[in-house]
């Protein structure tokens, strides 16, 4: 074993390409829930994402039109989520649930065919004068397309929800949906758009995965991933430049435990692949203990249907 | 277009029909799906809800698989049950079953070649502890610092399932087994053996005890006040506190009863029917029970009939497999619509829908 074979600054860009589909699927969920909407479905729509994106990208021979294939297919799936609590009331826990055993089913049934094919080629774009930066360089700005456009998304959405109008009145449904239904707000069109939202992100975030990341297709491939964004969302509370930070964390220990299982650290693989978990339990620990009681700055009507009474 | 007006009473017979129109309509779009992979659909529903009951060629084999595969269904999804009924999630079943199989299989195998008639009962307990333990890390985070324990629970089966491969590759490997992954066969092991109690077909004390465990969920929910207090839990938290209940025992109560009972599935599963530890002991029982718990409606002798049914469609999922070529996610797929239809339909159950005349 030898620690100094670890090349820091290549962690660290290696850390933002493992954390990108958690920022982006996570960002998503956050519109969501800050509309009032507990979607747990994030698991099926980011592998729904990650196997059309890879069928698309295989077939079109472009993994860009394969991410676009993404996100249609993690908002179409949403869109069933949609459908089903918002017109027909169901409970959100139990029909997010649905949504994952339904989407990881219909996954492993698409790409059968596509098991061990190689995903087309991709190119980083290195920004010029930054990326010749040594070290620095390395880690930030050598990287794809994806990457930079999950961290505009960080920004767009930080401002959207805290300086634009149309973030205020999402926020106010998300709050208290019978008020903002008497203020004439449009409860569940506001609610609609935002799950369908979600799901593009999650789709794009698991098309991440399948085309730039690992890059190819298995079966149950993002193994937790989605559940880790939804902690993600819960650890941030509810902020979108905290939930960056937290995607970096956790991607850190992620790209940390792989890399001690690379140069053969007398660790068993088992024990350094259960880190990620156990890292996110601790950190739902921590900071759900360093609140008061309660989740501050969870949306009011986190969870709640919407019924129409007047 | 139209307005909901909320029942005073659930309807008894919607949330009857409902499920029943679930199938159907899980029949009906299934069809569809089926024509498109290529396989005929009315031979493919039919092999799934109608040969593993009736057919002369396969029922002698299928009819006890239904009730071996359906055992650890009811017992997971009973825990469940009582825990969705006062809106604590626990959907960590799955790693609370491996949890359970692996401290019963390790006690078990601690004491090879041992004999004594105390090895099993002792085991069987060890797998109910080693899945209540399991539970009780979401339990106890969630009433000490109030941490969700969807996630928690979620959290600790992709734990499980590593610690699964390191008691299959590691600490449980047979030392007599060529080096090849997984633990001696504790059906060869008599004293650990959960043994069949018919001859030749399978039928093991875990199909007897799920359905012992539904008189004992049917008496603890209707007829315990303890059940009563679970459902006011889940429906009125407040009224619940000022009635001098204690949410956190409550919450408590209900995960740890789930991930015991989803031990004792484990435990009777790895000792029976599984046999061993291996890395692909889990087949999902613990996911799958969540709908057996929704499609019975969150009732005990519901969920007797969901986990039959489930379990059918199971034994019926391999015949179409090996008859007909239909993927396996297919099933999956199958099971998953299931759910989606079941919970639309309650909105019939729970509101009625009056059209709105034009003004």
């Amino acid at each position: 074993m030898d620690l100094s074979e670890i090349n820091f600054a290549v962690l660290v860009a290696s850390l933002i390409v493992a954390s990108t589909p958690l920022v982006l699927a996570a960002l998503g969920e956050l519109i969501v829930e800050k509309a009032g909407v507990l979607n747990l479905g994030v698991e099926g729509m980011m592998i729904i994402g990650a196997v059309a994106g890879f069928i698309v990208g295989v077939e079109t021979g472009s993994a860009y039109i394969g991410m676009i294939a993404a996100a249609v297919a993690g908002a179409l799936l949403s869109l069933l989520f949609a459908f089903i609590i918002l017109i027909m009331q169901a409970n959100q826990v139990a029909s997010g649930l649905a949504l994952t055993i339904f989407g990881l089913g219909i996954a492993a049934l698409m790409g059968h065919p596509y098991t061990g094919i190689k995903s087309p080629q991709i190119s980083t774009i290195s920004i010029p004068i930054l990326s010749e930066i040594p070290i620095l360089g390395t880690m930030f700005f050598q990287h794809d397309l994806i990457v930079y456009l999950s961290l505009i998304s960080v920004l767009t959405i930080w401002y959207f929800l805290t300086r634009m109008r149309a973030g205020l009145i999402l926020r106010s449904v998300g709050e208290d949906h019978d008020v903002a239904h008497s203020l004439g707000y449009r409860v569940i069109t506001i609610r609609f758009l935002a799950i369908l939202f979600g799901g593009a992100m999650a789709g794009v975030g698991g098309g991440y995965l399948s085309l730039f990341r690992v890059p190819q297709w298995t079966e149950g491939m993002t193994a937790g991933a989605g559940w880790i964004a939804l902690a993600l969302v819960v650890f941030s509370g509810w902020r979108p430049f905290r939930l960056l930070i937290g995607a970096y964390i956790f991607g850190g220990i992620t790209i940390l435990q792989l890399n001690l299982q690379a140069i053969g650290v007398n660790i068993n693989i088992a024990v350094l692949s259960m880190a990620p978990y156990l890292a996110t339990i601790l950190a739902l620990m921590v900071i759900s203990m360093s609140r008061f009681r309660g989740n501050r700055g969870a949306p009011g009507c986190l969870g709640r249907s919407f019924v129409k009474t007047i | 277009m139209f307005k909901l007006i909320p029942r005073e009473n659930v309807s008894p017979v919607l949330s009857l029909l409902g499920p029943l129109f679930s199938i159907g309509f899980t029949m009906l779009v299934g069809g569809i799906l089926f024509y498109f992979l290529g396989v005929d659909p009315f031979a493919a529903i039919k092999m799934i809800f109608w040969d593993p009951l009736m057919s002369e060629t396969f029922s002698t084999y299928s009819i006890p698989q239904i009730f071996i595969k359906g055992a650890p269904l009811i017992l997971i999804a009973l825990g469940l049950s009582v825990g969705f009924k006062a809106n604590v999630w626990n959907i960590g079943a799955e790693g609370q079953y491996i949890m359970g199989a692996i401290f019963g299989a390790s006690f078990a195998l601690s004491l090879y070649p041992l004999e004594s008639i105390f090895i099993f009962p002792t085991m069987v307990l060890m797998g109910i502890f080693g899945g209540s333990l399991w539970s009780m890390i979401p339990a106890l985070l969630k009433v000490k610092f109030n941490v969700n324990e969807i996630l928690v629970s979620l959290m600790l089966v992709y734990v499980a399932e590593q610690l699964l491969a390191l008691a299959s590759l590691g600490f449980l490997r047979n030392p007599d087994g060529a080096g090849f992954p997984g633990s001696r066969n504790l059906s060869q092991y008599s004293s650990a053996s959960n043994s069949e109690l018919i001859m030749g077909t399978g039928i093991h004390l875990g199909v007897l005890l799920s359905l012992l465990m539904v008189v004992f969920f049917y008496v603890l929910l209707f007829r315990h006040s303890l059940g009563f207090k679970i459902k006011l839990l889940g429906n009125s938290p407040k009224a619940s506190g000022f009635s001098g209940d204690n949410p956190n025992k409550l919450i408590f109560l209900c995960l740890t009863l789930s991930g015991s009972l989803a031990g004792l599935a484990g435990i009777m599963e790895v000792a029976g029917p599984a046999g061993q530890i291996n890395i692909d002991f889990n087949v999902g029982y613990g996911f799958t029970a969540i709908i057996v718990a929704f499609l019975g409606r969150l009732n005990p002798i519901g969920i007797f009939f969901a986990g039959i049914v489930m379990a059918l469609t199971y034994v019926g999922g391999e015949l179409t497999q090996f008859m007909l070529n239909l993927p396996a996610a297919a099933i999956q797929v199958f099971q998953g619509m299931l759910l989606f239809f079941l919970l639309s339909f309650d909105l019939f159950v729970h509101y009625k829908i009056k059209l709105k005349g034009k003004k």
